[in-house]
């Protein structure tokens, strides 16, 4: 028989865990943090349901906002168009995307660099300059195009529509190139080796296996199209309004929690969006 | 038409950019031969297999499938199909998806891709494994799993690049005799691309042993081995001396006299002609020489007395280290009497007479 006895110098430490000032703080860091970034959110939604008609003191809990949200026509119609400029926007932006990102990682060319440089300055140039150059290459072309042929255009959804298409897709470009950088080339030989033509090979092998990125990428648009501002206020023209532009309108008009109402929804959509992309892309690695 | 030839390679070159990888290769692969490319990283072997299979093409020259000229058919127009060393399985499809991916391109009929997806696993013996995902099998399970891939199409012919490279030394050696003995069932042409010498000895109908760019040889693994036409095929395949020197007098069969260049006579077969005076090497397989205690029989050629320098033994063999002129001359004596006693091996420090029958050694000119 083996006799096993416990060491002597073998002391249980554990049970609690004590915790140092140290730590405390950072954990203080923490919720302050947090408050921080979504304190205000917390406001806006909460205050979209009180009767208060001010939206700025707590009188009590309605459903009130939501529901006059529904009869209000021109938010019912902004809303509509912001889901029919984001949802083109992303299908087209996405394409495009994916296309060039395929071309990025795949092919060495000339000018590859520069390109690749250009691509990404619609991410950092600020979008009121970008905003402003969309307005002046429209204003520019129709003009050309009514002195040259007589064709009389005007801004309105199929310009927002554009200009969305335009600023997303480099945003679709990195999301895509980064699942392409694992992406083993060897995987479309195999295909071409079994019968596959070049479609077949896209289509069943790497479409498939770059799929989230291409999905995450085209949530990124769509989002980014659904509460984008400034180039949408730029190239809409009159008439047609989007949705974050008819909130400013209201809101310049008159500040009530209707406004908090419409704003809490497109968060919530907002939130969804960027969950889903999440999801997906966590995907990926199972 | 093609009388029996799967693949013919006509002076073929592939040139990338300023590099010449494959350099006027002609070669002709038979119906239902296990024909092995061997050579060092970098002969070209490998590219020529991807031009066998249409991932690259040639710069010039004329590849042919079964009397087919192919040069610039694309890999998905070619009945030819490709094992990858990285094997390449498709990570998002089944074990069973994977192997009715060529079927399904092809518009075989549903019930046809079921039954030989199920023939093909049944023959790599996975034929539980049909719903697995790849990354649940092993790495022997995922390399069997892209032979019966490409397998099931029955091709022309089926191209392994180095397919065994990343398993283990046992495994290795288990699935090569169940290579081979697959090859010899299903009968197809297996073009087998390796590095390895002894896996292409133990697998291969023909070997072509290249370096550089070029075929140096054309052969079964007995005449790469016992006849190599050239000091690089007899240094790549097994082990060998060398031994330099001048050919000193011809006799008829190709026995030649060689003075070696510290001045011994030595006694060889001649390959290919050779004249007296000409600059040749020597090559003689390390258990193709002998050492014994008592001088051999007057007349016997090629007999020195030696000193041993250093043994090694390694239970089969006792490799043994003699010095022969300015050289160390490697031979193994086969350790066929089982005993403890140290006089039946060798000791460093000791003399005997190295010997070797002038058959034994090969008279190289390149």
């Amino acid at each position: 028989m083996v006799d096993i006895q416990t060491p002597p110098s073998v002391r249980v430490v554990g049970g609690e865990r004590r915790r140092s000032p140290g730590s405390l703080a950072l954990g203080a860091h923490a919720m302050l943090t947090l408050a921080f970034l979504y304190a205000p959110i917390v406001v806006l939604v909460l205050f979209s349901f009180t009767r208060d008609s001010f939206g700025v003191r707590w009188t009590g809990f309605t459903f009130d906002w939501y529901v006059r949200l529904l009869a209000d026509q021109r938010l019912l119609t902004a809303a509509m168009n912001t889901l029919i400029v984001a949802l083109i926007s992303t299908i087209v932006s996405t394409i495009i995307g994916t296309m060039t990102a395929m071309a990025m990682e795949r092919y060495r060319f000339r000018g590859r660099t520069g390109f690749d440089a250009l691509l990404y300055l619609p991410i950092v140039i600020p979008e009121i300059v970008m905003a402003l150059a969309l307005l002046a290459f429209f204003a520019f072309s129709f003009g050309l195009l009514e002195t040259l042929f007589g064709i009389r255009l005007q801004f309105g959804l199929a310009t927002v529509t554009i200009s969305h298409i335009a600023f997303t897709i480099s945003f679709v470009v990195v999301v895509v190139r980064a699942s392409l950088k694992g992406f083993d080339m060897r995987l479309e030989e195999a295909a071409q080796d079994l019968g596959a033509n070049e479609w077949q090979t896209f289509r069943y092998i790497t479409l498939p296996l770059i799929m989230p990125g291409v999905i995450g990428g085209a949530l990124l648009a769509f989002t980014l199209s659904l509460d984008d501002f400034v180039i949408t206020f730029f190239t809409t023209g009159s008439g047609v309004s989007l949705l974050p532009v008819e909130v400013y309108g209201q809101v310049k008009r008159a500040i009530t929690p209707k406004i908090n109402a419409i704003s809490t929804l497109m968060l919530l959509v907002s939130i969804t969006l960027v969950f889903l992309s999440q999801f997906v892309q966590r995907r990926r690695e199972i | 038409m093609n009388n029996g030839i799967a693949v013919d390679l006509r002076n073929v070159v592939k040139r990338f950019a300023d590099v010449c990888a494959v350099d006027h290769i002609s070669m002709q692969i038979r119906d239902g031969e296990f024909f092995s490319m061997l050579g060092p990283s970098g002969c070209g072997k490998t590219t020529t297999l991807r031009m066998i299979a249409g991932f690259e093409f040639p710069t010039s020259g004329e590849i042919f499938l079964h009397g087919r000229s192919v040069g610039t058919t694309p890999p998905f127009r070619r009945n030819v199909n490709t094992v990858f060393q990285s094997y390449a399985l498709f990570p998002h499809m089944t074990v069973a998806e994977n192997v009715a991916f060529g079927l399904r391109m092809k518009k075989t009929p549903p019930a046809d891709i079921a039954r030989r997806v199920t023939e093909a696993l049944e023959l790599v013996r996975l034929g539980d494994y049909a719903t697995r995902r790849p990354r649940q099998l092993s790495g022997g399970q995922q390399q069997r799993v892209a032979l019966a891939r490409a397998l099931v199409n029955h091709p022309e012919v089926l191209l392994l690049d180095e397919p065994l490279g990343a398993l283990d030394l046992k495994l290795r050696k288990e699935m090569q005799l169940e290579l081979k003995s697959l090859q010899e069932r299903v009968g197809i042409t297996f073009i087998y691309v390796t590095h390895d010498q002894e896996e292409a000895l133990t697998m291969s109908d023909r070997i072509a042993v290249m370096n550089a760019g070029r075929v140096l040889q054309i052969g079964t693994p007995t005449e790469i081995y016992e006849r190599p036409v050239c000091r690089f095929v007899a240094d790549f395949i097994g082990e060998t001396n060398f031994i330099e020197g001048r050919v000193e007098s011809v006799e008829p069969g190709g026995i030649a006299t060689i003075i070696s260049d510290d001045g011994l006579t030595l006694r060889g077969q001649a390959i290919r002609p050779v004249a007296p005076g000409a600059n040749v090497t020597l090559s003689i397989r390390p258990e193709k020489a002998f050492l014994s205690v008592q001088p051999p029989p007057p007349g016997t050629p090629n007999c020195h007395q030696v000193r041993v320098e250093r043994i090694a033994y390694i239970g089969s063999d006792t490799r043994i280290d003699v010095r022969l002129g300015v050289r160390l001359f490697d031979l193994w004596e086969q350790n066929s009497r089982s005993t403890l006693d140290r006089d039946a091996y060798w000791q460093p420090g000791e003399t005997g007479y190295l010997w070797w029958p002038a058959e034994n050694a090969i008279i190289l000119t390149e």
